[in-house]
């Protein structure tokens, strides 16, 4: 029992990863890999401005700062320097490690004995397991209440029509540079968010704790875009939250069958591959028993 | 000031130069819309048109020449910018609209064209009252699915819509590239109506690229043709009233010395 709540407070955590990434990969509609540097830059800043004394929620917030940093840095790389987001992100994320290194000034940072938000709450006489529940579920709700209202301003709905159709957007007066800029820091400032917290969750920071991180977000949003389509933005992110907690609990089963913890990498890879199959076979499924498609298929007349 | 809304001087624009594939689209474009000209373009596969309305919306920046708008030069201003002014609608329906927003969220951006963002609420209540208006006029039931994904419409209502969008602020300059091409007869003229409407309604400046030499002597109050890269003729008022098709395709003939069958302008 207390494995499973675990797995789900884990799951609540790292869904603000999967949220993040869901900002470029679905709003704008690319593929930013500057996650796998901007998630472990959120846990050596928070870890570092810990062990330093500094309150532990304030390390989150200059965590976000950091990350949003680095997405300014590979959003001004695509969108003003023409360099293929595939490559500004790689080009961000490589240049990171050393930054992180320097940051932490080691290759991790224990907080064992430290200071956290998690331990603040169990400060007020709760097991370690439903404080995390308790910070994960709030943090997660704040979020997603803010990236509801934000992507329903006037700004968030031209970042939203940048991704959709960039032409479209121009052609009613969008500066899709800018909006483009700001899906980057909005993702990147989340994912460092997510670094942050799981830093003080797990108890260290680790200059690889990034690697995989684009996997295990990009396979939470499908499992969540697999379990109910074509939502709201507010409905969608919860899915992922979903989806999040749904992946933990699968990695939970995986290792209660004994897998190698070594292979669990491999496992993730597969499971983001049979999650991005899985939509396209139901497609063919579909249109072979001539049920109606996805909407997409809609452009008729 | 004349009554000039938009002046070409001697525009050139080539693709791919120092290519052995260098093609010069554009060659020294003089041009001058008058205030409230309803223009047609037609012109064989080719022959600039759509080159034409994009270095003028800012999409493709030209080599040389100046671009006035209003007597102001914005040769070197970016396509969000020119926004302000300019509006445009597409051939393809799903370039005009943005599919995963709602279709009161695509208005409600398209009523903040050359405005300034904010934080602010992106659909004001007082707004949807607006839209549903201007819906109303489309004929189309669209009023009452504000919060339908445009992505769901069909082609004819999706740039139905986009015509919507692109005049619910008045433009200075409507540009309209084969925008019912895509359609079939019945919907193609349904939306030429309704852009026959608009543009009458709100005296909008216009031009307007169509493949058919019909549509090009039914609608508007001038009329140009292009080849290869040139403005080879340009009539208006009574001269152009008089004009037939077969008139067109002798002018066709004569100036480009091609073979003057309406495919060589229907494939344009
Ligand atoms: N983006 C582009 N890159 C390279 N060549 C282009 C581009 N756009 C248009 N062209 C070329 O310019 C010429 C004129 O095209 P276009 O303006 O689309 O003609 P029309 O609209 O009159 O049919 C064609 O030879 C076309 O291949
Ligand atoms: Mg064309």
């Amino acid at each position: 029992m207390d494995l499973l709540l675990s797995s789900i407070s884990q799951g609540l955590l790292w869904s603000i990863l999967a949220i993040g990434i869901y900002v470029t990969f679905r709003i704008l509609n690319v593929s930013d890999l500057t996650v796998e540097g901007s998630f472990p830059l959120g846990a050596a800043i928070s870890a570092s401005l810990i062990i330093k004394g500094v309150a532990p929620w304030l390390s989150i917030i200059i965590a976000i700062i950091g990350g949003m940093g680095a997405g300014f840095i590979s959003g001004y790389l695509t969108t003003k320097w023409k360099i293929p987001p595939l490559l500004s992100g790689i080009i961000t994320m490589t240049g990171l490690y050393s930054i992180n290194l320097r940051v932490m000034g080691q290759a991790n940072i224990t907080l064992l004995g430290q200071q956290t938000v998690f331990r603040t709450i169990e400060g007020f006489g709760l097991s370690k397991t439903m404080a995390v529940l308790l910070v994960g579920a709030l943090t997660v709700s704040a979020v997603i209440l803010f990236l509801h209202l934000f992507f329903n301003t006037e700004i968030g709905l031209a970042i939203r029509a940048t991704g959709d159709n960039n032409e479209m957007s121009q052609a009613n007066g969008i500066r899709t540079n800018l909006t483009r800029l700001m899906g980057y820091m909005l993702s990147n400032g989340l994912n460092a968010m997510a670094g942050a917290l799981l830093a003080q969750n797990n108890g260290y920071s680790d200059i690889s704790m990034g690697i995989g991180t684009i996997v295990i977000g990009l396979a939470s949003i499908i499992i969540g875009e697999v379990l109910v389509r074509n939502l709201t933005i507010a409905k969608r992110l919860l899915t992922i939250v979903a989806g999040s907690v749904i992946y933990r609990l699968l990695i939970l089963l995986v290792l209660e069958l004994r897998v190698d913890p070594q292979d669990l990498k491999l496992f993730s890879a597969i499971l983001l591959t049979l999650a991005l199959r899985l939509p396209i076979i139901q497609e063919k499924f579909a249109s072979r028993f001539g049920r109606k498609g996805l909407p997409k298929a809609k452009e008729m007349e | 000031m004349t009554n000039a809304t938009l002046e070409l001087q001697n525009i050139n624009k080539s693709f791919e130069v120092g290519t052995v594939n260098e093609n010069h689209v554009l060659k020294g474009i003089d041009f001058t819309v008058n205030k409230g000209d309803f223009i047609t373009v037609i012109g064989g596969n080719g022959a600039g048109k759509s080159t034409l309305l994009n270095t003028i919306s800012g999409s493709y920046p030209v080599d040389s020449g100046q671009i006035l708008l209003d007597g102001q030069d914005i040769t070197k201003e970016d396509t969000y910018k020119r926004a302000r002014f300019i509006s445009r609608v597409f051939q393809d329906a799903r370039m005009g609209t943005a599919s995963r927003l709602t279709i009161e969220e695509n208005l409600a951006l398209a009523l903040k064209r050359g405005k300034k963002r904010g934080l602010g609420y992106g659909i004001k209540r007082n707004q949807r009252d607006l839209f549903q208006t201007e819906l109303q006029q489309l004929d189309l039931n669209l009023e009452n699915r504000l919060k339908m994904d445009v992505g769901l419409l069909s082609g004819g209502q999706r740039q139905a819509l986009t015509l919507l969008m692109a005049t619910i602020v008045t433009p200075k300059l409507l540009l309209l590239d084969e925008h019912t091409a895509a359609l079939d007869p019945k919907t193609s003229e349904m939306v030429l109506n309704l852009t026959n409407k608009l543009v009458n309604e709100k005296d909008i400046t216009t031009l307007m690229i169509t493949h058919s030499m019909d549509q090009a002597l039914d609608f508007g109050n001038r009329l140009i043709m292009m080849d290869n890269g040139r403005i080879v003729v340009d009539v208006s008022g009574e001269e152009k009233d008089r004009l037939t098709v077969p008139d067109l395709l002798a002018l066709f003939k004569e100036k480009s010395g091609k073979a003057a069958t309406e495919d060589a302008m229907l494939l344009g």
